[in-house]
Parts: C-alpha cells; sequence; structure tokens
C-alpha cells in the first residue's frame, strides 16, 4: 500500500539532510587527498559481464551497473587519482538493503593495491565521522562500533575455517559460499569494529588481480560494518588477456541461465592493455548513509525507493 | 513465476498445499547470488513454513481469493453454499469441512476460499448462536463457570456447558475452540 508521500518524506528529512552531509565529506575527502572527481555514462553501451549482475536494458543499451569500465579507461588515459559518485542500477536487486537504482562511490590510485585503498577507506570513513561531529565511536542498530583504524582484516580462507568449518580454496563451491558467507561469517565477524575480508580464492577474483607469486589467491577486500557490506576492493587486473578469458567465462554462464545478452566489453579490454597498476573500489553510499543514520533500511535514506517512484 | 517477482501476500502452491507469504528477506553478497529467505503460512492448516530460495529459481503461483458466501443447505455428502455477490452456488464435499461443519447451520454469513475456481477451505464465524435440543440433567449445584454436562446443538455438535444450560436454551459457541461461551437466551 502506497504511503502518504508528504508524511513519508517529511519524516526522511533529518536523514536526507545527513546524506547531503555524507556526500559533501566523501567530496571533502578525495579533494584534499587530491583527486580529481569524474563522471561517466549512466546509459552504456555494455556492462561488465557478471553472472549474478542483472542489468536493466534501454532499446539495445543498458543501464550502467557499476563506472567502472569507463573509469578504468579514463585511467589507461593517463588519470591517476579519480573518484566518482553516481547512480548504478541492478535488476531484481530489491530489499531491506537493495533498491534497483542506487548510490555507488568508486576510486582509484595509480601505483596503489587492494590493501592501499583499504587504508583510504578507513581514513574516509573516520573523516566523515569528524565531519558529522561524532568522533571515532557510532552507534548502529543498538550496537556500539569504533571506527578507530586499523580496522580488523580477516583473510576469507581463516574466516571460512573459523565460522563455516570449510576451506573454500578446498572445495570451489560458490553457492555454498555465499549462503554460509550470510549465514555464518559475517555475523561471526567482531560486532563492535569495522572487517575487511581479504584475499579471495581465484575463481571469485572477478576485476581483481591474482596476488603475485601466489595465483591461488585473488587480491580482492570487502569491508564490513555493522553487519552491513559496504564496499569491494581490488588490486585491478591489468592483463588484458586475463581479463579477457574471465569475462567469456562469464558470458558462457550467463548465456546459459540468465535471460539477458550482453555484449563483450571490447574498447575497455582495449584500455586494459594499457592500464597501469592501480588500486580501486566500490563502496554502496546509501549503506553507508545507512550507517550512519542509524538506519536499518535503505528505504530511510532515500527519498524515493522503487515502489515509491 | 520468477522468485524475484514474490512478494509479502503473494501466493504460493508447494507440494499440494496453497502459501501466502508473509514475509520476504532478500540478500546479496555484492557479487554473489541473491538469495530469498521466505516466511509462509500454510492457508490450509495455517502452519507456518521457512524457505530459502536464490535468484532465478522459479515458483508457482496460485490464485486464493477469499469471498463472502452463504450457507444454504445440505445436499447429499456436499454442503452448498451462495456467493453473496455473484450468486453463484459451491457444492462442498462434507470431508474437505472437516469438524468445522458442526455448527454450520442454514443461512449461516462464511468466508470461502477459492484457489483456481475451487473452494478450498472456509472460516466460520468466530461467535454462532446455536440452540440446545438435548439436555441430559445435570447431578451438580450450578455454578457460574464450571462447563460440566455435555448437550446436543441443532447442527448435531455436542460441546460442554454449564450445568444451568437447559433443553430450547440459545448459547453462544466459539468456533475456533469448540467451546461454550454464554447462554443468549432461554425458554421460560
Amino acid at each position: 500500500m502506497p504511503q502518504d508521500d508528504s508524511s513519508r518524506l517529511s519524516r526522511l528529512k533529518p536523514n536526507l539532510k545527513l546524506r547531503t552531509l555524507i556526500l559533501d565529506g566523501i567530496r571533502d575527502f578525495f579533494r584534499s587527498e587530491g583527486f580529481l572527481e569524474v563522471e561517466t555514462p549512466l546509459h552504456v553501451k555494455t556492462v561488465a559481464p557478471e553472472q549474478y549482475i542483472s542489468p536493466f536494458t534501454v532499446d539495445d543499451w543498458f543501464l550502467s551497473t557499476s563506472p567502472e569500465l569507463h573509469m578504468k579507461r579514463l585511467l589507461a588515459a593517463g588519470y591517476t587519482q579519480i573518484f566518482q559518485i553516481c547512480h548504478c542500477f541492478r535488476k531484481s536487486e530489491r530489499g531491506q538493503l537493495h533498491n534497483p537504482e542506487f548510490t555507488m562511490l568508486e576510486w582509484y590510485r595509480v601505483g596503489a593495491d587492494y590493501m592501499r585503498i583499504i587504508e583510504d577507506t578507513e581514513k574516509l570513513v573516520l573523516a566523515i565521522a569528524k565531519k558529522l561531529h561524532l568522533g571515532s565511536t557510532i552507534r548502529y542498530q543498538g550496537i556500539e562500533i569504533k571506527l578507530k583504524r586499523p580496522w580488523h582484516r580477516i583473510p576469507v580462507r581463516e574466516a571460512f575455517l573459523d565460522s563455516a568449518g570449510w576451506d573454500p580454496f578446498e572445495q570451489h563451491d560458490p553457492e555454498r559460499f555465499d549462503i554460509d558467507l550470510v549465514e555464518k561469517v559475517i555475523p561471526g565477524f567482531p560486532k563492535n569494529r569495522p572487517t575487511v575480508l581479504s584475499d579471495y580464492p581465484a575463481a571469485m577474483a572477478s576485476l581483481s588481480r591474482l596476488k603475485p607469486g601466489n595465483p591461488e589467491v585473488a587480491e580482492r577486500a570487502e569491508v564490513f560494518i555493522g553487519e552491513l557490506e559496504i564496499a569491494n576492493a581490488y588490486s585491478e587486473l591489468t592483463d588484458a588477456a586475463e581479463q579477457e578469458q574471465r569475462f567469456k567465462r562469464e558470458l558462457e554462464s550467463i548465456k546459459r541461465h540468465e535471460k539477458h545478452d550482453i555484449t563483450m566489453p571490447q574498447r575497455f579490454l582495449e584500455a586494459v592493455a594499457r592500464l597501469p597498476q592501480c588500486g580501486g573500489i566500490a563502496l554502496g553510499v546509501d549503506r553507508m548513509v545507512m550507517l550512519f543514520c542509524d538506519a536499518s533500511s535503505v528505504d530511510e535514506v532515500i527519498a524515493f525507493p522503487w515502489e515509491e517512484v | 513465476m520468477d522468485i524475484a517477482e514474490v512478494s509479502r501476500n503473494t501466493k504460493l502452491f508447494i507440494n499440494n498445499a496453497p502459501f501466502i507469504v508473509e514475509d520476504v528477506k532478500f540478500v546479496k553478497p555484492g557479487k554473489g547470488r541473491g538469495m530469498y529467505y521466505l516466511k509462509m503460512r500454510n492457508l490450509f492448516d495455517g502452519t507456518t513454513r521457512d524457505q530459502t530460495y536464490h535468484s532465478g529459481d522459479k515458483v508457482e503461483e496460485v490464485h486464493v481469493t477469499s469471498h463472502a458466501m452463504q450457507y444454504l443447505y445440505k445436499e447429499g455428502d456436499h454442503y452448498v453454499f451462495m456467493d453473496n455477490e455473484t450468486f453463484e452456488q459451491h457444492h462442498v464435499p462434507k470431508e474437505r469441512l472437516g469438524t468445522r461443519i458442526q455448527f454450520i447451520k442454514e443461512g449461516f454469513a462464511v468466508a470461502v476460499m477459492v484457489m483456481e475456481g475451487k473452494v478450498i477451505d472456509i472460516t466460520l464465524p468466530k461467535f454462532v448462536e446455536l440452540a440446545v435440543v438435548t439436555s441430559s440433567a445435570s447431578t451438580k449445584t450450578d455454578t457460574v463457570t464450571a462447563q460440566n454436562k455435555v448437550v446436543s446443538l441443532e447442527t448435531g455438535a455436542t460441546i460442554a456447558v454449564p450445568s444451568f444450560v437447559k433443553e430450547g436454551d440459545i448459547i453462544k459457541v466459539d468456533t475456533r475452540t469448540n467451546t461454550y461461551v454464554e447462554r443468549v437466551s432461554t425458554k421460560r
């Protein structure tokens, strides 16, 4: 049942004000770090092929699921420190923590690896807390969270052996991985500190590089605060042939299982060949706003969630 | 239908029974497969069921609607109900009504659940008033609350009542618990 718009929207006002301050805080932080803010298209010819991310189609094109491909084309052209705050669109993702249209923050640093990017994330979150006059301890859903760096770091293998009792490097079972991640591993993280889950099995590398000298590990890290999955960082893959192979595998499984038909991102692959060593991250802005507003649902931090559009 | 289209109040057909979805929790690791944690209630017996689905799963939707009807009469092994809106008559086999039929009387308003055109369940009014037809003599002293004798009602049901209830009295019965509530009137 649609609620009355004006009462809903006036109730959201304090959160929406805080949201604007957070967006200002993000921009302040990256400008002070010497980053350039960029804009890339939302209406795109193709998207990164990922089996579990479905794009909306508009005529023969798509709505962007992530700005990553275009931002990497900028990096390949010589840009060294860039960030962007933009909307992304992912079909059928709707729930307490998901809205099909959402706000993403991405930033990339040439010369950095995934852990350097995690340090940026720690500093960014602390800078925002400071801007909101919250100090380094916040309360989220009744639990005190100390944001002080360094955050708790745990490799995927250790976290799974501890909480789920099996090693995802020994057994490749993506389905079980996702279920156990949600039901066992995340709930096992320390409640009062952010956690960085790092070093994924190579099969889950996505667009990250494999660890030099240890190709079974992907240099990928995810940030969790208050059980919210906030961000996903990579040491970016700069090997165009390897990237094309991974996309081919994804495209094959998309063809088998999904209804949509996407094409190989050729111009992106050409750029990967020139991509310098760099690190990057995608951070869910709505989730971060939820955290600072102590909101349990994404609907409390955006003016017009899916059903209210 | 695709599991992504399921929301609260969607009705699903699982293992030959209709379920109403009471809650859907969508969880998805950023790069992983979406999961749907469903809380459902069986529309036949009211039991609850939790089930996890994955994105891409297909489920069978079922159209179950509730209609206000009136019980008309019994015809052989069937009970005949009339839809108050369409005046359409539905013949429902006795066994589908279970023990509830013991409190049903001609003219009663009931809520009838219809699945794909077939009656699957009826809900009686919470309280019905029925006449006592036979009453055994009580040997005990009358008290207000003790239900210490059994009487037969005009529909054939038997029920425990306080000893002051007499043949010909009209009593109120709670159909959810099959118990006596109060005496509505008594024969002078």
